[in-house]
Protein backbone atom coordinates (compact mmCIF):
# COMPACT_ATOMS: atom_id res chain seq x y z
CA UNK A 1 0.00 0.00 0.00
CA UNK A 2 2.53 2.44 0.50
CA UNK A 3 4.52 1.63 -2.10
CA UNK A 4 1.76 2.01 -4.30
CA UNK A 5 1.18 5.60 -2.19
CA UNK A 6 4.51 6.39 -2.91
CA UNK A 7 4.36 6.05 -6.71
CA UNK A 8 1.12 8.17 -6.82
CA UNK A 9 3.00 10.44 -4.96
CA UNK A 10 6.20 10.52 -7.37
CA UNK A 11 3.70 10.79 -10.60
CA UNK A 12 1.71 13.73 -8.81
CA UNK A 13 4.75 15.31 -8.09
CA UNK A 14 5.90 15.18 -11.81
CA UNK A 15 2.93 16.60 -12.94
CA UNK A 16 2.98 19.31 -10.43
CA UNK A 17 6.57 20.18 -11.65
CA UNK A 18 5.92 20.04 -15.57
CA UNK A 19 2.47 21.69 -15.69
CA UNK A 20 4.41 24.42 -13.18
CA UNK A 21 6.98 24.82 -16.22
CA UNK A 22 4.51 25.03 -19.05
CA UNK A 23 2.82 27.46 -16.91
CA UNK A 24 5.68 29.35 -16.88
CA UNK A 25 6.86 29.39 -20.80
CA UNK A 26 2.79 29.69 -21.59
CA UNK A 27 2.58 32.84 -19.51
CA UNK A 28 6.38 34.39 -20.76
CA UNK A 29 5.12 34.02 -24.29
CA UNK A 30 1.99 35.41 -23.58
CA UNK A 31 2.47 38.40 -26.13
CA UNK A 32 3.39 35.77 -28.98
CA UNK A 33 0.52 33.15 -28.55
CA UNK A 34 -2.61 35.82 -28.60
CA UNK A 35 -4.29 35.42 -31.91
CA UNK A 36 -4.40 39.93 -32.37
CA UNK A 37 -3.67 42.90 -30.81
CA UNK A 38 -6.94 45.42 -29.69
CA UNK A 39 -6.83 48.95 -30.70
CA UNK A 40 -6.23 49.53 -27.21
CA UNK A 41 -3.03 47.47 -27.17
CA UNK A 42 -1.93 48.87 -30.27
CA UNK A 43 -1.82 52.07 -28.46
CA UNK A 44 -0.12 50.74 -25.54
CA UNK A 45 2.37 49.19 -27.22
CA UNK A 46 2.96 51.90 -29.66
CA UNK A 47 3.91 49.49 -32.42
CA UNK A 48 6.21 50.55 -35.44
CA UNK A 49 4.88 51.22 -38.70
CA UNK A 50 5.59 48.70 -41.07
CA UNK A 51 5.98 46.11 -38.64
CA UNK A 52 3.52 43.15 -39.10
CA UNK A 53 0.40 42.13 -36.61
CA UNK A 54 -3.06 41.14 -36.23
CA UNK A 55 -5.66 43.73 -35.53
CA UNK A 56 -8.66 42.34 -33.67
CA UNK A 57 -12.10 44.16 -32.49
CA UNK A 58 -15.75 44.83 -34.10
CA UNK A 59 -16.22 46.26 -37.18
CA UNK A 60 -17.42 50.41 -35.74
CA UNK A 61 -21.09 50.59 -36.93
CA UNK A 62 -21.86 52.88 -39.92
CA UNK A 63 -17.78 52.80 -40.88
CA UNK A 64 -17.98 50.38 -43.97
CA UNK A 65 -17.35 52.44 -47.34
CA UNK A 66 -16.67 50.44 -50.20
CA UNK A 67 -14.88 51.79 -52.87
CA UNK A 68 -13.71 50.89 -56.11
CA UNK A 69 -13.59 47.00 -57.11
CA UNK A 70 -12.81 45.45 -53.86
CA UNK A 71 -11.45 48.11 -52.00
CA UNK A 72 -12.95 48.54 -48.75
CA UNK A 73 -12.51 51.17 -45.36
CA UNK A 74 -13.87 50.28 -42.23
CA UNK A 75 -12.84 50.95 -38.16
CA UNK A 76 -11.67 48.37 -35.91
CA UNK A 77 -12.82 49.23 -32.74
CA UNK A 78 -12.91 47.79 -29.00
CA UNK A 79 -15.45 50.72 -27.57
CA UNK A 80 -12.19 52.70 -25.71
CA UNK A 81 -9.74 52.92 -28.97
CA UNK A 82 -10.58 52.76 -32.92
CA UNK A 83 -8.60 52.32 -36.10
CA UNK A 84 -9.35 53.14 -39.65
CA UNK A 85 -8.28 49.85 -41.81
CA UNK A 86 -8.27 49.85 -45.22
CA UNK A 87 -8.52 45.90 -47.54
CA UNK A 88 -8.57 45.32 -50.65
CA UNK A 89 -10.02 41.59 -51.68
CA UNK A 90 -13.16 39.33 -50.81
CA UNK A 91 -14.53 39.81 -47.51
CA UNK A 92 -15.45 36.36 -45.58
CA UNK A 93 -19.20 36.01 -45.52
CA UNK A 94 -19.65 36.90 -41.47
CA UNK A 95 -17.81 40.39 -42.31
CA UNK A 96 -20.59 42.80 -40.46
CA UNK A 97 -20.89 45.91 -38.77
CA UNK A 98 -20.88 45.26 -35.31
CA UNK A 99 -19.21 42.01 -36.00
CA UNK A 100 -16.05 40.45 -34.49
CA UNK A 101 -13.49 41.23 -37.20
CA UNK A 102 -9.27 40.13 -36.92
CA UNK A 103 -7.27 41.75 -39.91
CA UNK A 104 -3.56 41.05 -40.48
CA UNK A 105 -1.12 44.05 -41.96
CA UNK A 106 0.74 47.11 -41.29
CA UNK A 107 0.59 50.49 -39.45
CA UNK A 108 1.14 53.02 -41.82
CA UNK A 109 2.75 56.72 -40.56
CA UNK A 110 -0.51 58.42 -40.12
CA UNK A 111 -1.93 55.46 -37.58
CA UNK A 112 -4.16 53.75 -40.63
CA UNK A 113 -4.18 49.66 -40.94
CA UNK A 114 -3.75 48.71 -44.46
CA UNK A 115 -4.93 45.15 -44.40
CA UNK A 116 -3.93 42.06 -46.40
CA UNK A 117 -6.16 39.71 -44.93
CA UNK A 118 -9.23 39.82 -43.37
CA UNK A 119 -10.70 37.26 -41.20
CA UNK A 120 -14.50 37.23 -39.47
CA UNK A 121 -14.86 35.87 -35.64
CA UNK A 122 -17.58 35.14 -34.55
CA UNK A 123 -19.29 34.59 -30.98
CA UNK A 124 -20.84 31.60 -29.27
CA UNK A 125 -24.63 32.95 -29.78
CA UNK A 126 -26.42 30.32 -32.28
CA UNK A 127 -30.07 30.78 -33.06
CA UNK A 128 -32.15 30.21 -35.60
CA UNK A 129 -33.13 33.67 -38.14
CA UNK A 130 -36.60 34.52 -36.47
CA UNK A 131 -35.78 33.83 -33.19
CA UNK A 132 -32.64 36.79 -33.58
CA UNK A 133 -35.10 38.95 -35.33
CA UNK A 134 -37.60 38.36 -32.38
CA UNK A 135 -35.36 38.91 -29.90
CA UNK A 136 -34.08 42.31 -32.07
CA UNK A 137 -37.66 43.53 -32.27
CA UNK A 138 -38.11 43.32 -28.28
CA UNK A 139 -35.18 44.79 -27.74
CA UNK A 140 -33.70 42.23 -25.50
CA UNK A 141 -30.64 41.37 -27.51
CA UNK A 142 -28.93 43.95 -29.96
CA UNK A 143 -26.92 41.83 -32.37
CA UNK A 144 -23.50 40.45 -32.01
CA UNK A 145 -21.72 43.49 -30.63
CA UNK A 146 -22.38 42.50 -27.47
CA UNK A 147 -20.94 39.13 -26.99
CA UNK A 148 -17.99 39.47 -29.25
CA UNK A 149 -16.15 40.42 -26.29
CA UNK A 150 -12.52 41.53 -28.50
CA UNK A 151 -11.02 42.52 -24.71
CA UNK A 152 -12.15 38.66 -23.64
CA UNK A 153 -8.06 37.88 -23.63
CA UNK A 154 -7.34 38.49 -19.94
CA UNK A 155 -9.68 37.15 -17.82
CA UNK B 1 -14.08 -8.44 0.18
CA UNK B 2 -13.02 -7.16 -3.16
CA UNK B 3 -14.15 -3.60 -4.28
CA UNK B 4 -16.36 -2.99 -6.61
CA UNK B 5 -12.89 -1.94 -9.20
CA UNK B 6 -10.88 -4.97 -8.17
CA UNK B 7 -14.07 -7.27 -8.85
CA UNK B 8 -14.02 -5.54 -12.31
CA UNK B 9 -10.12 -5.53 -12.77
CA UNK B 10 -10.11 -9.30 -13.55
CA UNK B 11 -9.85 -9.88 -16.96
CA UNK B 12 -11.73 -12.81 -16.96
CA UNK B 13 -14.76 -10.81 -15.11
CA UNK B 14 -14.02 -8.02 -17.15
CA UNK B 15 -14.72 -10.27 -20.87
CA UNK B 16 -17.91 -11.58 -19.01
CA UNK B 17 -19.33 -8.38 -18.35
CA UNK B 18 -18.45 -6.33 -21.08
CA UNK B 19 -19.20 -9.40 -23.68
CA UNK B 20 -23.31 -9.06 -22.33
CA UNK B 21 -23.00 -5.02 -22.31
CA UNK B 22 -21.35 -4.60 -25.95
CA UNK B 23 -24.64 -5.49 -27.80
CA UNK B 24 -26.64 -3.12 -25.87
CA UNK B 25 -24.04 -0.25 -26.39
CA UNK B 26 -23.96 -0.71 -30.10
CA UNK B 27 -27.83 -0.44 -29.89
CA UNK B 28 -27.99 2.29 -27.87
CA UNK B 29 -25.05 3.90 -29.72
CA UNK B 30 -27.01 2.94 -32.99
CA UNK B 31 -30.41 4.70 -32.05
CA UNK B 32 -29.11 7.76 -30.60
CA UNK B 33 -27.59 8.50 -33.68
CA UNK B 34 -29.74 7.91 -35.97
CA UNK B 35 -32.02 9.80 -33.63
CA UNK B 36 -29.13 12.64 -33.41
CA UNK B 37 -28.29 12.50 -37.33
CA UNK B 38 -32.33 13.33 -37.62
CA UNK B 39 -32.64 16.34 -35.53
CA UNK B 40 -29.62 17.56 -37.03
CA UNK B 41 -30.91 17.30 -40.63
CA UNK B 42 -34.15 18.69 -39.66
CA UNK B 43 -32.57 22.01 -37.73
CA UNK B 44 -33.33 25.43 -38.37
CA UNK B 45 -30.44 27.55 -40.35
CA UNK B 46 -28.50 29.59 -37.78
CA UNK B 47 -29.16 32.94 -38.05
CA UNK B 48 -25.46 34.17 -38.89
CA UNK B 49 -23.84 30.71 -40.27
CA UNK B 50 -27.29 29.91 -42.44
CA UNK B 51 -26.54 26.07 -42.93
CA UNK B 52 -23.21 25.61 -42.20
CA UNK B 53 -24.12 25.45 -38.64
CA UNK B 54 -24.85 21.97 -39.32
CA UNK B 55 -21.08 21.43 -38.87
CA UNK B 56 -21.39 22.05 -35.23
CA UNK B 57 -23.50 18.80 -34.82
CA UNK B 58 -20.09 16.31 -35.53
CA UNK B 59 -17.60 19.27 -34.44
CA UNK B 60 -18.63 19.85 -31.01
CA UNK B 61 -18.92 15.77 -30.38
CA UNK B 62 -15.99 15.34 -31.64
CA UNK B 63 -14.13 17.69 -30.44
CA UNK B 64 -15.77 16.56 -26.51
CA UNK B 65 -14.22 12.97 -27.19
CA UNK B 66 -11.30 14.25 -28.16
CA UNK B 67 -10.80 15.81 -24.96
CA UNK B 68 -12.56 12.85 -23.05
CA UNK B 69 -10.65 9.89 -24.87
CA UNK B 70 -7.26 11.87 -23.66
CA UNK B 71 -8.80 11.69 -20.00
CA UNK B 72 -9.19 7.76 -20.52
CA UNK B 73 -5.93 7.32 -21.42
CA UNK B 74 -4.55 9.53 -18.90
CA UNK B 75 -6.41 7.56 -16.11
CA UNK B 76 -5.65 5.06 -17.28
CA UNK B 77 -2.06 5.18 -17.47
CA UNK B 78 -2.31 6.39 -14.05
CA UNK B 79 -4.08 3.30 -13.01
CA UNK B 80 -1.10 1.40 -14.81
CA UNK B 81 1.18 3.52 -13.22
CA UNK B 82 0.35 3.11 -9.91
CA UNK B 83 -1.76 -0.42 -9.29
CA UNK B 84 0.18 -2.07 -12.12
CA UNK B 85 -3.03 -3.50 -13.15
CA UNK B 86 -2.62 -5.01 -17.34
CA UNK B 87 -6.15 -4.05 -17.51
CA UNK B 88 -5.21 -0.38 -17.35
CA UNK B 89 -2.73 -0.82 -19.87
CA UNK B 90 -5.29 -2.62 -21.83
CA UNK B 91 -7.75 0.45 -21.53
CA UNK B 92 -4.65 3.26 -22.15
CA UNK B 93 -4.04 1.33 -25.07
CA UNK B 94 -7.35 1.13 -26.83
CA UNK B 95 -8.22 4.46 -26.19
CA UNK B 96 -5.35 6.43 -28.35
CA UNK B 97 -6.22 5.43 -31.58
CA UNK B 98 -9.67 6.28 -30.78
CA UNK B 99 -9.08 9.39 -29.39
CA UNK B 100 -6.57 10.60 -32.18
CA UNK B 101 -9.31 9.78 -34.98
CA UNK B 102 -11.80 11.82 -32.98
CA UNK B 103 -9.53 14.81 -32.80
CA UNK B 104 -8.44 14.40 -36.67
CA UNK B 105 -12.10 14.61 -37.09
CA UNK B 106 -12.38 17.52 -34.92
CA UNK B 107 -9.36 19.70 -36.54
CA UNK B 108 -11.10 18.48 -40.61
CA UNK B 109 -14.70 19.62 -39.37
CA UNK B 110 -12.90 22.40 -37.81
CA UNK B 111 -11.08 23.61 -40.64
CA UNK B 112 -14.25 23.08 -43.60
CA UNK B 113 -16.20 25.32 -41.23
CA UNK B 114 -13.52 27.55 -40.82
CA UNK B 115 -13.34 28.46 -44.41
CA UNK B 116 -17.30 29.76 -44.71
CA UNK B 117 -17.16 31.30 -41.08
CA UNK B 118 -14.13 32.84 -40.55
CA UNK B 119 -12.75 32.88 -44.24
CA UNK B 120 -9.78 30.58 -43.92
CA UNK B 121 -9.33 26.78 -43.26
CA UNK B 122 -6.39 27.13 -40.83
CA UNK B 123 -4.80 29.91 -38.26
CA UNK B 124 -2.29 29.40 -35.73
CA UNK B 125 -4.62 30.78 -32.77
CA UNK B 126 -3.93 28.96 -29.59
CA UNK B 127 -6.97 26.55 -29.82
CA UNK B 128 -6.27 25.41 -33.29
CA UNK B 129 -2.79 24.92 -32.25
CA UNK B 130 -3.22 23.29 -29.00
CA UNK B 131 -5.48 20.99 -30.29
CA UNK B 132 -3.00 20.03 -33.33
CA UNK B 133 -0.24 19.52 -30.44
CA UNK B 134 -2.89 16.76 -28.91
CA UNK B 135 -3.25 15.32 -32.00
CA UNK B 136 0.24 14.60 -32.42
CA UNK B 137 0.85 13.72 -28.82
CA UNK B 138 -1.96 10.95 -29.22
CA UNK B 139 0.19 9.96 -32.62
CA UNK B 140 3.27 9.99 -29.98
CA UNK B 141 1.95 7.73 -27.68
CA UNK B 142 0.84 5.39 -30.40
CA UNK B 143 4.54 5.32 -31.62
CA UNK B 144 6.33 5.27 -28.65
CA UNK B 145 3.96 1.96 -27.60
CA UNK B 146 5.03 0.26 -30.91
CA UNK B 147 8.40 1.06 -30.95
CA UNK B 148 9.16 -0.93 -27.63
CA UNK B 149 9.33 -4.38 -28.26
CA UNK B 150 8.89 -5.35 -24.54
CA UNK B 151 4.87 -5.07 -23.89
CA UNK B 152 5.16 -4.12 -20.60
CA UNK B 153 7.65 -1.78 -20.67
CA UNK B 154 5.78 -0.28 -23.71
CA UNK B 155 3.05 0.18 -21.59
CA UNK B 156 4.67 1.87 -18.94
CA UNK B 157 7.21 4.36 -20.55
CA UNK B 158 3.51 4.97 -23.03
CA UNK B 159 1.82 5.80 -19.30
CA UNK B 160 4.49 8.36 -18.42
CA UNK B 161 4.31 10.46 -21.42
CA UNK B 162 0.28 10.27 -21.20
CA UNK B 163 -0.05 11.39 -17.54
CA UNK B 164 2.29 13.91 -17.92
CA UNK B 165 0.71 15.29 -21.41
CA UNK B 166 -2.45 15.61 -19.31
CA UNK B 167 -1.23 19.44 -19.03
CA UNK B 168 -2.23 19.78 -22.40
CA UNK B 169 -6.43 19.42 -21.55
CA UNK B 170 -6.63 22.50 -19.21
CA UNK B 171 -4.57 24.76 -21.67
CA UNK B 172 -7.12 23.39 -24.53
CA UNK B 173 -10.26 24.06 -22.79
CA UNK B 174 -8.77 27.45 -21.56
CA UNK B 175 -6.99 28.69 -24.98
CA UNK B 176 -10.29 30.92 -25.97
CA UNK B 177 -10.09 32.20 -21.98
CA UNK B 178 -6.34 33.14 -21.60
CA UNK B 179 -5.27 34.21 -25.04
CA UNK B 180 -7.24 36.32 -27.57
CA UNK B 181 -8.35 33.49 -30.77
CA UNK B 182 -10.12 33.79 -33.90
CA UNK B 183 -11.95 30.39 -32.36
CA UNK B 184 -15.39 31.43 -30.27
CA UNK B 185 -14.93 31.31 -26.47
CA UNK B 186 -16.91 27.92 -25.18
CA UNK B 187 -20.41 27.80 -25.38
CA UNK B 188 -20.79 26.51 -21.77
CA UNK B 189 -22.56 22.93 -22.56
CA UNK B 190 -24.59 25.02 -25.43
CA UNK B 191 -26.21 27.47 -23.09
CA UNK B 192 -25.58 30.35 -25.58
CA UNK B 193 -27.28 27.99 -28.11
CA UNK B 194 -30.91 28.30 -29.44
CA UNK B 195 -33.35 25.25 -27.98
CA UNK B 196 -33.42 24.70 -31.35
CA UNK B 197 -29.91 24.37 -32.08
CA UNK B 198 -29.06 22.25 -28.50
CA UNK B 199 -31.10 19.58 -28.70
CA UNK B 200 -29.41 18.19 -31.73
CA UNK B 201 -26.16 19.41 -30.34
CA UNK B 202 -26.86 17.58 -27.24
CA UNK B 203 -28.01 14.27 -28.49
CA UNK B 204 -25.25 13.91 -30.96
CA UNK B 205 -22.84 14.75 -27.95
CA UNK B 206 -25.05 11.59 -26.48
CA UNK B 207 -24.30 9.21 -29.22
CA UNK B 208 -20.35 10.18 -30.00
CA UNK B 209 -20.02 9.27 -26.60
CA UNK B 210 -21.52 5.99 -26.82
CA UNK B 211 -20.00 5.00 -29.29
CA UNK B 212 -16.60 5.91 -28.04
CA UNK B 213 -17.86 3.40 -25.22
CA UNK B 214 -18.76 0.65 -27.48
CA UNK B 215 -15.70 0.90 -29.53
CA UNK B 216 -13.25 1.72 -26.49
CA UNK B 217 -14.47 -2.07 -24.80
CA UNK B 218 -13.95 -3.73 -28.28
CA UNK B 219 -10.65 -2.69 -28.57
CA UNK B 220 -10.09 -3.43 -25.15
CA UNK B 221 -11.80 -7.10 -25.62
CA UNK B 222 -9.73 -7.23 -29.09
CA UNK B 223 -6.56 -6.12 -27.15
CA UNK B 224 -7.35 -8.62 -23.78
CA UNK B 225 -7.94 -11.81 -26.70
CA UNK B 226 -4.62 -10.97 -28.69
CA UNK B 227 -2.63 -10.88 -25.45
CA UNK B 228 -4.18 -14.67 -24.42
CA UNK B 229 -3.72 -16.08 -28.12
CA UNK B 230 0.14 -14.62 -27.81
CA UNK B 231 0.73 -15.91 -24.72
CA UNK B 232 -0.68 -19.40 -25.47
CA UNK B 233 1.13 -19.45 -28.61
CA UNK B 234 4.57 -18.54 -26.22
CA UNK B 235 3.33 -21.71 -24.13
CA UNK B 236 3.11 -23.83 -27.13
CA UNK B 237 6.66 -22.67 -27.92
CA UNK B 238 7.92 -23.98 -25.23
CA UNK B 239 6.15 -27.19 -24.73
CA UNK B 240 7.33 -27.84 -28.54
CA UNK B 241 11.21 -27.06 -26.97
CA UNK B 242 12.50 -28.49 -23.75
CA UNK B 243 14.23 -31.62 -25.32
CA UNK B 244 16.29 -29.21 -27.18
CA UNK B 245 17.48 -27.76 -23.66
CA UNK B 246 19.27 -30.36 -21.92
CA UNK B 247 20.71 -31.22 -25.07
CA UNK B 248 22.10 -27.73 -25.13
CA UNK B 249 23.12 -27.47 -21.57
CA UNK B 250 25.74 -31.02 -22.00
Amino acid sequence: MTRRQRRAMLLVGCLAVVGVAIGLVLTALRDTIVFFHTPSDVAEKSLQPGQRFRLGGLVAEGSLKRGMGTDVEFAVTDTAKTIAVSYRGVLPDLFREGQGVVAEGTLDGAGHFRADTVLAKHDETYMPPEVAKALKEQGVWHGTAKAAEPGRKQP
Amino acid sequence: MQSLTQRLANPTRFMQISGTLMPVLWVLAAALLAWGLYLAATAPPDYQHGHTVKIMFVHVPSAWLAMMAYGFVALSSFGLLVFRHPLADVSAKAAAPLGAAFTLLALLTGSLWGKPGWGTYWVWDARLTSVLVLFFLYLGLIALRSSIEDEALAGRLTAVLAVLGVVMLPIIKYSVTWWSTLHQPSTGFGSTVDPSLRWPLLIMAAAFTTLFLAMHLKAMRTEILRRRAKSMMLAEVERSRPRAKPLAAE
